[in-house]
């Protein structure tokens, strides 16, 4: 019977702190981690919308080849106009 | 005793591993939403390497041109001057494709070309500057955009412009005619003198009397029934800087020559002058 009664006391005493010490270490690493995983998905949302301009790139690819035909012309007229250097 | 301390023990398992489990719920919630982002990340930038690629590539173009164009129509050197010129500091960065470029001492060529050309080169022939130069746009100009900063660089023997403007011919047989409205003496001043001597220089240009007021060029149905002097009689300039005596005036006079004292023939040392046919003096009681 005294037997049972120190198995309690160790029970309560020692076995009930260690195993709550234990869960609340495994909550506070779980809750640690959900304000990292908030941040991150927004940041990760945040740059889904700047690449919304990503579609803009195709007017500034018709752009820049119109200019580039334009400076072609451009120069191909100052070509003939200017003599070249002696 | 037992029973009390098994249902603690319970109740700490239950209360951690629940909240444990809604924490972890909720990082799962959290990943699926950076995922489904990452995702959209992923989806959006995959087509940008192939347009960036071909911007690049023109843009190679495009340097590519205006470099050679550049060095071919300005030489290695002075291209080098004028890139420095625009941009202080850039030509020691050389051109891309001459590579020997960045070797080059660039010359300070933007004092030799005025500010406004080299404004017209920064900022391309639409420049407003341009566009209000009363010659046209300098750099859609032949002459003002090439030919005058030619010039800048003196030579030894002027061999530019090639085709230079002809001596004037005069006479009767000369291409252009001026009517006698137009010159009563000395020259009239053309466009160009007009333009630089401003606003007095195009009025002189219309002539004493315009034949459009009645000059002596005026058709005779303006003029009057006897006009004392027609055209024929009011002559033109020669136009020439020949003398139009034989001897002419003894150029050794300088500018101070005058006919009276240095013209006629050369007289013989020692000898009088004939004085036969020199008029008599006035008599006293006409003085």
């Amino acid at each position: 019977m005294t037997l049972w009664w120190i198995g309690d006391v160790l029970l309560i005493a020692v076995v009930l702190p260690v195993v709550v010490y234990l869960l609340k270490g495994v909550l506070d690493a779980a809750r640690s981690i959900e304000p990292s995983v908030t941040r991150i998905a927004e940041a990760a949302g945040a740059g889904s919308k700047d690449l919304d301009a990503v579609p803009l790139l195709l007017t500034t690819q018709a752009h820049v080849k119109t200019t580039v035909e334009v400076v072609a012309g451009y120069g191909g007229s100052l070509d003939v106009i200017i003599d070249d250097a002696e | 005793m037992l029973i009390v301390a098994v249902v603690l023990i319970v109740l700490a398992l239950v209360y951690y591993l629940l909240s444990t489990i809604g924490s972890l719920m909720r990082i799962t919630t959290g990943l699926d939403d950076a995922i489904a982002a990452v995702t959209e990340i992923a989806e959006k930038s995959a087509p940008v390497e192939a347009v960036v690629k071909d911007i690049n590539h023109n843009l190679d173009a495009g340097v590519d041109l205006l470099e050679g164009l550049l060095v071919k129509k300005a030489g290695l050197v002075d291209a080098m001057g004028l890139v420095e010129g625009l941009y202080p500091g850039a030509a020691a960065a050389g051109l891309r494709n001459f590579p020997d470029s960045a070797q080059v001492r660039p010359p300070r060529i933007s004092e030799v070309y005025t500010k406004g050309t080299l404004t017209l080169a920064r900022l391309g022939r639409e420049a407003p500057i341009a566009a209000a130069s009363p010659n046209g746009p300098v750099l859609r100009n032949i002459e003002g955009g090439s030919l005058d900063a030619r010039l800048l660089y003196p030579e030894g023997r002027q061999s530019r412009p090639e085709r230079l403007p002809r001596s004037p011919v005069i006479g009767t047989g000369a291409p252009v005619q001026y009517p006698p409205s137009e010159q009563r003496g000395g020259t009239t001043p053309d466009e160009g003198e007009a333009r630089e001597k401003g606003p007095w220089a195009e009025t002189a240009a219309e002539g004493v009397v315009p034949a459009e007021l009645g000059g002596s060029d005026a058709p005779r149905e303006m003029l009057g029934e006897d006009p004392q002097l027609g055209s024929e009689a009011l002559g033109e300039t020669t136009g020439s800087d020949e003398p139009a005596t034989d001897t002419g005036i003894d150029p050794a006079a300088g500018d101070e020559a005058d006919a009276t004292t240095d013209g006629g023939p050369a007289r013989p040392d020692g000898e009088e002058p004939d004085l036969k046919d020199a008029g008599a003096p006035p008599r006293q009681v006409d003085q």
